[in-house]
């Protein structure tokens, strides 16, 4: 089949819906792809470089749309671009059905099978084509460079012979991918970082990544939704969250927002007056601005100066870094396409009964198929009651009785023997009792990484019974001392073999 | 000619240069030292023996020594460290091989001659030394084919084997018993001829029954009987440096059994009675049947980059990397990490590879310093803080169930808690499972990426990528 892959007409789009390294897997994987001309321009991919992995580049756009079977977009088709569909095609791209009905009830119209990148169900299998979590990743990261862009400051705390330059104190509130990301990103810059989030579970998430954790002290309320994400929290909990924040907001130089609940406005989490409080020359970041933002202020795709705090609202921060964008993005569509092509012929299949592609199918044969029949699995899979590590020290005491007899047994076996046994075997017996202790203390010493050559060393002074044969050999009887002869022999290859060996063990041992 | 006096003396010598010998294994730095110890020991013993005791047949015996002693030489110079195990298995049925020999000279030496409860006693050391002796002899020889492949490794289980090992206990008595009677008669080969048979049968069969994974103990288990065959011919011949260092290797090999079967949780006498991971039984226990979740792949591209990324990285190696012969490279890898400031570390399990410490020479051999390889208990807790684990052909040591599944056939046995790292990339030929017939959930668990293939070419391509 032909993957064709436009150019994005969205205005300010400068990603673009594969790359030449994952056109080069998925021509591996049997298909054809043909690209726009200049269609990553934007992203810094030349039409050379798509030629080059074995791309065929066409001049127009309705070339593209015309000769394919499958196309790859980014943004949902607009304009010309849904007319260009055809029932026999197949569109993968972002889609949001559930805020863009008319566009659905459009492609349903079409008859032609589209799949929504950002309906993947979020379940372990689909983290590689979780479209969704790359551009928050990006978002998160490219947010902290804007904050930075904007802020007058260092980000990290120095001490010069000028003077001494505080840390920028940055507050990243909602901790998801995004969210994280940035955590990671403005630490890395030297930042002092916190971050809230309503959900508790992901203290550990934030902690790990060396930024503090804010709590509200509030009773037990789990902020925890659906698929990962957060829900709308009650009354009390906010009135106690806006209470931290015009805190926060007095001390940090930074805040990025990046709190969204599906299907919802973006919460209001900062406030005018929050704005009011914070130092001039402070930035917000509102990674929510395209569902209205989580600052009041915000206005989205812009910035605007208010009360001295630079507000970002950029709609598009995924696409200001579009070489790792469409990189990112790109691998995700390839991962649904390789998983969609089990022959590996380059012929798709819409397999309804796989949990990914029923997800992610908005429609199909000119029926809507969105939303989709609630997965079989949440992103947090039902954990199988993990017993608890069962306790081994749980051993029965072990009986006094058994000892007891061993040793009385192994007494009145001794005594047995002794009452018997001449005095010169009983002071062979004592060397024999008194050699295994030493034996016994000296062995616990050695370090576990020389057993080895404890083996091969024990091994050649044990061919100390060469000694028996060294006894023999001088006997009349020629049977013994051809017997002794040839005890000697392979005792003398154990002795050397057994030192020499040893030896070249412990040379190989060094620092 | 020296006197009886010297000879007594340079034997209290050798015995204070073996201990000495032993006693410097306890660290790598006294460990060379320690060889040379017993290196002198052993000349002592063997030139005041030579110069004391014997009166004639020298040339014979110079031939032999040196003859034997070229053969070891060669035999140490060729031997690969993968092949260690066999190597001192066949070593160990020499000794099990020599011990036999002695017994019988003995016996049939016409200059000793003891009376009543001497004879006895004489007669029960010379039965001892030959029993053990045959026992090490053949069940070494086994081991060493089955260590070097010659033979399949997995366990051979005769129906009514125990029964079998019974019958055999109960005829070495039975014969035993007749050698002391007939022996004080004037005669006696005869039932001693027998018993060496039956010992060997029993040697070949007990080592035929245990798998390839419970080798450690077996070899360490051998090691033990080539020193008390030692110890029993001292007594047969009155001669106290026998028996004092056949106490000390067997003692020896008697304590790096009993680690070995502490390491895998499990009774020595139920290792020996063998037959485990036969697949009968114990395996289906933990429900092989059930959908286990999924495993992810890793390129040895990405493995890479993720070793790039990481701070803190955990090798851990099993006997699939002495097979796959990866140490070499494990060392490259971990060499290169080192200079880009990575903290690369070893964790190894007692039970890892067929011999105790087999991991730790084959590490040594590639150049790997000792210092950052470490025992099991020295590093399980330090796991959390580790970004990237390396499994290298290893299985039941890393398996969680050992401490989840009580119902596990590996249920208790110690493991290295390589999941509780950020990430762990197992190195696998395929998803088959472990000796003990295990599945692994570590393979699930979502931190885990399985790098199929081999390990060798596997880390040959990941170390190109870094």
């Amino acid at each position: 089949m032909r993957i064709g892959v436009p150019k994005e007409i969205h205005a300010g789009e400068a990603r673009v819906a594969t790359t030449p390294e994952v056109a080069s897997q998925l021509i591996k994987v049997g298909f054809d792809v043909a690209v726009e001309a200049n269609a990553g321009t934007a992203a810094n991919f030349s039409d050379a470089a798509y030629e080059a992995a074995g791309c065929e580049v066409l001049a127009s756009a309705s070339d593209v749309w015309s000769q394919s079977d499958v196309i790859l977009k980014v943004r949902a088709p607009e304009g010309d671009e849904e007319r260009l569909l055809r029932s026999d095609q197949v569109l993968i791209s972002f889609l949001a059905p559930g805020q863009n009905p008319e566009l659905l009830e459009t492609l349903t119209k079409s008859g032609a099978t589209a799949l929504s990148m950002d309906s993947v169900p979020r379940i372990s299998r689909a983290q590689k084509m979780d479209a969704l979590s790359s551009m928050a990743n990006i978002a998160g990261y490219r947010a902290i460079v804007e904050a930075a862009q904007h802020f007058g400051r260092f980000f990290t705390g120095q001490i010069t012979a000028a003077g001494k330059i505080p840390p920028a104190k940055v507050l990243v509130i909602g901790a998801g991918v995004a969210g994280l990301s940035a955590i990671g990103a403005a630490k890395s810059m030297g930042a002092i970082v916190r971050s809230f989030d309503t959900r508790p579970e992901v203290k550990e998430q934030v902690e790990s990544m060396d930024a503090e954790f804010l709590m509200l002290d509030f009773e037990d309320e789990d902020g925890t939704g659906e698929g990962g994400y957060a829900k709308v929290m009650s009354d009390e909990f906010i009135a106690a969250e806006m209470a931290l924040f015009a805190e926060q907001a007095k001390e940090v130089d930074i805040i990025v927002t990046t709190a969204l609940i599906p299907g919802r406005p973006a919460p209001r989490l900062i406030l005018a007056e929050h704005v009011g409080l914070m130092k001039d020359g402070s930035v917000i970041v509102d990674l929510a601005a395209e569902t209205g933002g989580n600052c009041e202020l915000t206005e989205p795709g812009e910035v605007v100066v208010k009360d001295g705090v630079t507000i970002i609202g950029y709609t598009d921060l995924p696409s200001r870094l579009a070489a790792q964008s469409s990189q990112l993005y790109a691998t995700n569509l390839r991962h649904l396409l390789t998983d969609m092509t089990p022959e590996k012929d380059g012929n798709i299949v819409i397999d309804f009964e796989d949990e990914v592609v029923r997800g992610a199918t908005v429609c199909k044969d000119g029926e809507t198929t969105y939303p989709p029949p609630a997965p079989k699995l949440s992103a947090a899979p039902a954990k199988p009651a993990e017993p608890e590590p069962f306790v081994i020290a749980e051993e029965k005491k072990p009986s006094v009785a058994g000892p007891i007899i061993a040793v009385a047994v192994a007494a009145l076996a001794l005594l047995g023997l002794g009452s018997v046994a001449p005095p010169d075997f009983m002071a062979h017996f004592t060397v024999f009792v008194l050699a295994c202790f030493v034996g016994y203390m000296v062995i616990w010493n050695v370090t576990p990484a020389l057993h080895t050559p404890l083996m091969s060393v024990t091994n050649a002074i044990s061919s100390i019974i060469v000694i028996g044969a060294l006894l023999q050999i001088s006997s009349a009887n020629s049977v013994i001392m051809w017997i002794a002869a040839a005890t000697i022999l392979i005792t003398s290859i154990n002795i050397a073999g057994g030192f020499a060996v040893t030896r070249r063990m412990l040379e190989m041992f060094r620092k | 000619m020296i006197s009886a006096g010297i000879v007594t003396v340079s034997y209290i010598a050798a015995t204070v240069l073996f201990i000495l010998a032993l006693g410097g294994l306890s660290n790598q730095e006294t460990a060379r030292r320690g060889n040379w110890y017993g290196i002198s020991g052993m000349t002592i013993a063997l030139l005041a023996t030579v110069f004391g005791v014997v009166t004639q047949h020298f040339e014979l015996l110079i031939g032999a020594l040196l003859i034997g002693g070229t053969i070891g030489i060669i035999l140490a110079r060729r031997v690969q460290m993968t092949q260690m195990p066999e190597l001192v298995a066949i070593l160990h049925s020499l000794v099990g091989l020599a011990a036999v020999a002695v017994g019988f000279a003995s016996f049939m030496d016409p200059t000793k001659h003891y009376v009543g409860i001497d004879l006895t006693i004489h007669d029960i050391e010379t039965y001892l030394g030959i029993l053990i002796g045959a026992v090490t002899f053949s069940g070494s020889v086994v081991a060493f084919l089955k260590l070097s492949a010659r033979i399949s490794g997995s366990p051979l289980t005769l129906p009514g084997r125990h029964l079998f090992n019974l019958g055999l206990l109960i005829g070495s008595i039975w014969f035993g018993y007749q050698f002391v009677v007939q022996s004080a008669a004037g005669g006696g080969l005869e039932p001693l001829i027998i018993m060496t048979v039956i010992a060997l049968v029993f040697g070949i069969h007990m080592v035929m029954a245990i798998g390839g994974a419970d080798m450690p103990v077996v070899v360490s288990m051998l090691n033990s009987y080539s020193g008390w065959a030692a110890s029993a011919t001292g007594f047969m011949l009155n001669n106290d440096l026998l028996i004092v260092t056949g106490a000390l290797v067997g003692s020896s090999g008697a304590i790096l059994s009993y680690i070995m079967c502490r390491a895998m949780n499990r009774k020595f006498l139920a290792v020996i009675a063998g037959g485990f991971g036969t697949g009968g039984g114990t395996s289906a226990a933990s429900g092989d049947g059930e959908d286990q979740g999924e495993v992810v792949a890793i390129e040895p591209h990405d493995t890479a980059a993720l070793l790039n990324g990481a701070k803190e990285v955990m090798i851990i190696p099993g006997y699939g990397m002495a097979v796959a012969q990866a140490q070499h490279i494990v060392y490259e890898i971990t060499r290169e990490l080192r200079d880009k400031k990575i903290n690369v570390r070893f964790g190894i399990h007692p039970v890892a590879g067929r011999m105790p410490g087999h991991m730790n020479v084959l590490l040594a051999e590639a150049k790997v310093p000792y210092d950052i390889v470490y025992e099991m208990d020295e590093i399980n807790d330090d796991f959390p803080d580790v970004d990237v684990s390396i499994v290298i052909g290893a299985n039941d040591i890393v398996n969680p169930s050992a401490q989840t599944d009580p119902d596990s056939p590996i249920a208790g046995m110690p493991v290295l808690e390589c999941w509780k790292g950020k990430t762990t990339v197992v190195l696998k030929r395929s998803m088959a499972t472990g000796y003990a017939g295990v599945q692994n959930p570590l393979f699930f668990k979502e931190n885990t990426r399985m790098l199929f293939g081999d390990a060798k070419e596997s880390l040959d391509t990941v170390f190109k990528a870094l």
